[in-house]
């Protein structure tokens, strides 16, 4: 039997409380690289963390990458989405790839070229 | 290209030999291995990238029902009311083989029975804005668990991947050239220390000939003069 943690600001992570996710609120990546760690260990297969704190903590979620479990999967917080996320599998699909093959048209049509 | 540091024996070719048949099969074997991975790969990419694009846009209409409830009540009575969880979730992690790579399947089951009855609180000092959120949220929250499963296959696949070419690189671009030079080497090396025994023996027999040849003049030439003694 494994749990889902949710890692994330006070006001987002409280939700996810109520629908029976484990939430761990923090206020910044200092202490959320602290929590991720620790329950890492855990017993904890899914562990979502909002974009706003995973900024400051690639390097920790790069770890967590070749790994099978824990999945750790950013998400949205309340503060709105800063496409990480979204970054994550372009950067997944570079790596395969060599070259970004799925998300080259969407660039290039913000770029406005 | 830079042979192996080899003797250039007839051992060593027919181990070679071997080899290369290996490095080749091997080569061809990975090479269709990377081609399959590359093609779920970029399948299951393009559905990650719609999923995520569903999730984050799904979570932030979650997001702005609980700002709304949050406006309508109290935080404390917010919190309050959200404190206990009625339902626990807990997943199970299967596993499931993709091209030989272990990826984890989650499948989750709660706690309780009932699905309709999975607000934590009594609705008397609630807003119904916040059962809203609450039901949107639970509705969210299995489409949530499909994208961690396929985000994760997908950076799991992508290393895979990643390994897979550098051994088809590794194997089309180094090792195969070297061995096929080193066979080239060895052969060359073979042939000539061969041409060298060739004429070798070559020379021999007409020092042997030339030796026989002067034996028999010297031969003859004794017998003559004997015969002129005699005569």
């Amino acid at each position: 039997m494994y749990k889902i943690g949710v890692i994330g600001d006070h006001e987002s992570v409280l939700g996810f409380k109520a629908v029976g996710l484990n939430g761990f609120p923090c206020a910044d990546s200092t202490e959320a690289r602290r929590i991720l760690h620790r329950i890492a260990k855990e017993d904890y297969a899914i562990i979502y963390i909002t974009e706003s704190l995973c900024k400051g903590m690639i390097e920790e979620l790069d770890k967590y990458k070749d790994v099978r479990i824990p999945a750790i999967i950013p998400i949205p917080g309340m503060d709105g989405s800063y496409g990480i996320g979204m970054q994550n599998v372009k950067k997944s699909v570079e790596r395969a790839v060599g070259a970004d093959i799925l998300f080259g048209n969407d660039e290039r049509e913000k770029e406005g070229r | 290209m830079a042979r192996l540091n080899v003797n250039p024996t007839r051992m060593v070719l027919t181990s070679l030999k071997k080899k290369l048949a290996v490095a080749s099969r091997g080569h061809k074997l990975m090479k269709d291995k990377r081609d399959e991975l590359m093609k779920r790969f970029l399948e299951l990419a393009r559905k990650n990238k719609s999923l995520r694009e569903e999730v984050e846009k799904q979570l932030a209409e979650v997001y702005g029902n609980f700002t709304i409830a949050s406006a309508v009540m109290s935080s404390q009575m917010m919190e309050e009311a959200l404190m206990y969880p009625k339902q626990g979730v807990s997943i199970e992690v299967g596993e499931k083989n993709v091209m030989s790579v272990d990826v984890p399947v989650f499948e989750f089951t709660t706690t309780t029975d009932d699905l309709t009855n999975i607000y934590p609180y009594g609705f008397a000092s609630t807003s119904g804005e916040l059962d809203k959120a609450i039901s949107r949220l639970s509705e969210v929250f299995p489409v949530m668990l499909e994208l961690a499963a396929m985000e994760k296959e997908a950076s799991l696949l992508a290393q895979e991947i990643e390994k897979t070419r550098r051994r088809v690189n590794a194997l089309e671009y180094i090792m195969i050239p070297q061995l096929e030079e080193t066979i080239k080497y060895i052969k060359m090396k073979l042939d000539e220390s061969e041409r060298g025994n060739q004429t070798r023996l070559m020379k021999v027999k007409d020092m042997m000939l030339e030796q026989a040849i002067r034996q028999k003049q010297a031969e003859t030439a004794a017998s003559l003069q004997e015969f002129k003694e005699q005569g």
